[in-house]
């Protein structure tokens, strides 16, 4: 299973909650399977969608899942001892660990290789890790959504890629229209 | 009332709730007020750009957000501020400790200080300097002036307004 492909699965799962969507093709792959006013699109800032969604989370009450990627939490690895240490259970952050930075053409990162984001993020302090597969990872989800503690998932799948076109609604309007859906 | 108490109360009184700070040693009594006000929620970052981040969800979120940071740090939030903060025109206030000016004791530090303000302005971004004490005065109408134009704005503090370290 590659990202596009667990993506469409996930999708209903998570229609009813704030999403922020990794800048790249897991933005384009929302953007394209799944297009609500609920999603937050980045069009740039690799590495933040953790810490965006982080804030978010502890600005309001309304559940947030952050669709973010191995290589991106590589970038900003400092994001993990700030969510371990500032509990806000609305908050699922999913790591999709494909091995591969994919929106750069799917160059291997060190999660390919030695090093288990599982274990950073057990190490950082983070209480409830979860490492899945694809095919497990709606479920994951879904579970971590109803259970009310926050959660990391940290989902195993293929590296590869579908043809997306690019987003261009624009970045005041993607953040205006989220907003509003943020305090509806 | 010190600066620092001065500064948070104005942080306060425009509803700013979640401050994100990175330490600096000149920082050190504010951050330590921003840390003890119970209105304001204190989630110290890792790194710059990544309070950055915090700050931009916060105000997604519905709430006023600030970072607290060391000008040595303004390269490193350079493309944040802009492909994030400015392109998705969210206000932030800046309080930043500029290392580097008159009675700097660490050579190093002048070696930022010299393009604190050439970045700023390259990058767009209101910039004041806060020298004397009484600077502190203006603070209140730079956050206001910051939520009206949502936009990244930059407060420059250095060893004279601190009073040294
Ligand atoms: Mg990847």
């Amino acid at each position: 299973m590659i990202r596009s492909e667990l993506l469409r699965e996930l999708a209903p799962v998570i229609a009813d909650h704030l999403v922020v969507c990794n800048i790249g093709l897991p933005s384009q792959e929302m953007h394209m399977i799944d297009d609500r006013e609920t999603n937050f699109y980045m069009l740039g800032t690799m590495g933040l969608a953790s810490s965006i969604g982080l804030g978010l989370a502890l600005a309001q009450d309304k559940k947030v899942v952050v669709i973010d990627g191995d290589g991106s939490v590589l970038t900003n690895l400092g994001t993990l001892p700030t969510i371990a240490n500032n509990v806000t259970d609305n908050y699922v952050l999913l790591i999709v660990d494909n091995g591969s930075y994919g929106s750069t053409g799917d160059q291997p990162t060190y999660a390919g290789m030695k090093t288990s984001l599982t274990e950073v993020a057990r190490a950082c302090g983070c209480e409830n890790v979860v490492e899945c597969s694809g095919a497990d990872t709606p479920a994951a989800v879904e579970a971590a959504l109803a259970g009310d503690k926050m959660t990391i998932i940290v989902s195993k799948v293929e590296s590869g890629n579908v043809k997306v076109p690019v987003i261009t609604r624009d970045p005041v309007n993607i953040r205006d229209r989220f907003m509003d859906a943020v305090k509806a | 009332m010190d600066v620092s108490e001065k500064i948070v109360s104005d942080f306060v009184a425009n509803d700013v709730s979640f401050i994100t700070t990175v330490p600096c040693k000149q920082l050190g009594d504010v951050i330590e007020a921003v840390e003890a006000h119970p209105a304001i929620y204190h989630i110290p970052a890792n790194k710059e750009d990544e309070g950055m981040g915090l700050c931009a969800g916060a105000f997604m979120g519905g709430k006023r957000p600030a970072i607290i940071m060391q000008n040595t740090a303004i390269g490193v939030t350079i493309n944040t501020l802009v492909t994030l903060t400015q392109f998705y025109r969210m206000p932030l206030p800046m309080l930043i400790s500029y290392r580097g000016e008159l009675g700097e004791p660490v050579a190093c530090q002048v070696e930022m200080a010299v393009h604190t303000k050439a970045l700023l302005a390259q990058l767009n971004i209101p910039t004041y300097h806060f020298h004397k004490e009484e600077d502190v005065e203006e603070f209140d109408k730079i956050l206001k002036y910051t939520f009206t134009c949502n936009k990244p704005v930059a407060i420059l503090t250095d060893a004279s307004f601190w009073k040294g370290y």
